[in-house]
């Protein structure tokens, strides 16, 4: 029981990184490396934030505005440039690349390369049980909010005027703009959404572990490429749905693989899915001219 | 000539690395230049380098012959892996290169005689600077020759239109394979002179950051010709001892250099290298691959 609560935990904080990413490729086929740099960018906000007396909760409420409007700045600079002249997908990505070593080179400056906690006292620490089971407050508290989120996304995106904006430009940009929406205002809101929920991802990965630190990102993007793939590149629910796979196929390899072969488990995944079926659980779009 | 012997101790690493590390460049370009982005090659110099440095610690096998066993491993697994992925494009090739990237490096941690996470230590430093200028001038001067070839020409046509090439007969999947074998010979060649250079190899260093810092020497150095990667990978390694009084901005310096080069040298360094050619060097860059 112990390991399902583990790996609904950490498939959660999977789900919420791996949205952002789904989020700006779905609408723009843009793999935006500098993902993880704003998912470890979140973490330190909210650190900023509590070592200024911030309580948790309104920390990461913080952590989300700030990073969402990083999210906005990098596409300003790194990528509406490239649209402007309709450059490929390689050039923003490699672009993205240039963000993220600067974003973590800053919080390097400010932090260091080490291991930080959060101040003490500020993160519940009470634990409850129900049927016998052992439950944290926080982690509890951390999986409600990132299925929460998740469940506003997916409102957002189906339901609500942005939603619709959002999914036609996904289909085809040129037919969105003749049809009278604003592309650019559409466009930031996509990055704005995508950079605050991997800033939230970053904050609850640094509230459960209590240890951010500035190369906290880096695992998390291979993950997510497999989250992505797995469920179907720029599929929403794919994503969430790919997220729990991994995480509950990582917990089970445990069961039959030395520990330092967990990661094993989610790169042979993503290859295997690739091979045989490249577009995934949900992915609608056939892979570019196969 | 004293000086110079000087400047050459002084900097013998960064200079040595900065020829290991066109080799790279230039065998990520191979691919590149068909129009397709492969991420594969940090983990063939890393199976080379493995390969080879075993081979003169553990079975005295002389240093030349064991350079070719490790980049001749290298090229036979890129076969099968090659047969297997090819079938994908853009960004599903480049995770799946990138997923067997992460397969190589857990498995290096997984075979004991690899020393595991700690690495391998104690290689014979065999590798003199000549060694890697002399390759690098042979592996340029070739690459080049073929550039100008039938073969070339071929992979110029299958990057500017797959289905008119095919259509003009030419066999597209061959002609990929063989450029990505042949990146795979390159960047194993180089990976076994990697691991005689520097009396220590560790997994990490063939890993996902490797993969992507060899993208982004080729990319941003241009890929019309064979000196745009090398011009990438002598900037991209030169700066960090250039900068050295400005350690901490560095990565800084090289996320704002990474991000204007994209957005205002599309087609890459190359492209200032030889500003009189660029009616015909304009056609050809980062902007026509995947």
């Amino acid at each position: 029981m112990d390991q399902i609560y583990n790996a609904i935990f950490i498939g959660s904080i999977y789900a919420l990184f791996a949205l952002g990413f789904t989020l700006v490729f779905s609408v723009l086929d843009i793999l935006n490396l500098a993902q993880p740099a704003l998912f470890t960018l979140g973490a330190f906000v909210a650190l900023f934030a509590m070592q200024q007396g911030v309580p948790a909760a309104l920390a990461v409420v913080v952590a989300f505005l700030v990073c969402g409007i990083a999210g906005v700045m990098c596409d300003r600079v790194a990528f509406a440039p490239l649209r402007r002249r309709s450059a490929p997908p390689l050039s923003a990505m490699i672009s993205s690349i240039g963000v993220s070593l600067i974003i973590i080179r800053l919080i390097q400056l400010k932090y260091g390369p080490d291991l930080q906690a959060y101040p003490a006292g500020t993160l519940p620490a009470a634990v409850f049980s129900i049927g016998g089971l052992q439950l944290d407050t926080l982690r509890s508290a951390i999986i409600a909010l990132a299925i929460g989120l998740m469940l506003g996304l997916t409102y957002l995106v189906r339901r609500t005027r942005l939603g619709r904006e959002l999914r036609a430009l996904a289909e085809n940009p040129r037919a969105a703009r003749i049809l009278g929406i604003d592309v650019e205002r559409a466009i930031a809101a996509t990055f704005f959404l995508s950079a605050g929920l991997g800033g939230v991802a970053g904050v609850l990965y640094g509230f459960a572990t209590n240890s951010p630190f500035s190369q906290m990102g880096l695992g998390f993007e291979l993950k997510a490429f497999a989250v992505m793939v797995v469920g179907g590149m720029g599929s929403i629910p794919g994503a969430v749905l790919g997220a729990y796979i991994l995480s509950f196929g990582e917990i089970a390899s445990l069961t039959f693989l030395p520990s330092e072969l967990r990661d094993a488990f989610a790169y042979g995944l993503l290859f295997a899915v690739l091979v045989v079926r490249p577009r995934g659980i949900f992915g609608q779009r056939a892979v570019d001219r196969v | 000539m004293d000086d110079l012997g000087a400047f050459l101790a002084a900097y013998q690493t960064t200079i040595g690395f900065i020829g290991l590390n066109a080799m790279l460049a230039l065998s990520v370009w191979l691919t590149l230049y068909t129009g397709q982005l492969t991420l594969g090659n940090a983990a063939f110099a890393g199976i080379a380098a493995y390969c080879s440095a075993l081979l003169t610690m553990k079975a005295g096998f002389p240093f030349p012959l064991a350079l070719a066993c490790g980049a001749v491993l290298a090229a036979a697994v890129s076969v099968p892996l090659g047969a297997t992925v090819f079938r994908l494009r853009g960004v599903y090739l480049a995770i799946a290169t990138l997923a067997f990237g992460e397969i190589v490096r857990v498995a290096i941690l997984a075979i004991p005689v690899t020393g595991r996470g700690q690495g391998l230590v104690g290689i014979p430093p065999k590798t003199e600077l000549w060694h890697i200028f002399a390759s690098l001038l042979i592996i340029a001067v070739a690459l080049e020759r073929l550039r100008r070839s039938t073969v070339g020409r071929a992979w110029a046509a299958i990057r500017e239109d797959e289905v008119a090439a095919a259509s003009q007969g030419i066999p597209v999947r061959g002609y990929q394979l063989a450029a990505f074998v042949l990146g795979a010979l390159v960047a194993g060649w180089a990976g076994g002179l990697a691991a005689h250079f520097d009396f220590a190899i560790q997994p990490d260093e063939f890993g996902f950051a490797r993969a992507v810092q060899i993208l982004v020497f080729a990319v941003v150095g241009g890929i019309p010709n064979v000196l745009g990667p090398i011009a990438g990978a002598l900037l991209f390694t030169a700066l960090p001892a250039i900068l050295q009084p400005l350690q901490e901005y560095r990565d800084i310096f090289q996320g704002v250099i990474l991000v204007l080069v994209i957005v205002f040298l599309p087609r890459g360094l190359a492209t200032i290298l030889e500003l009189r050619r660029t009616a015909r060097l304009r056609t050809i860059g980062a902007e026509d691959v995947a």
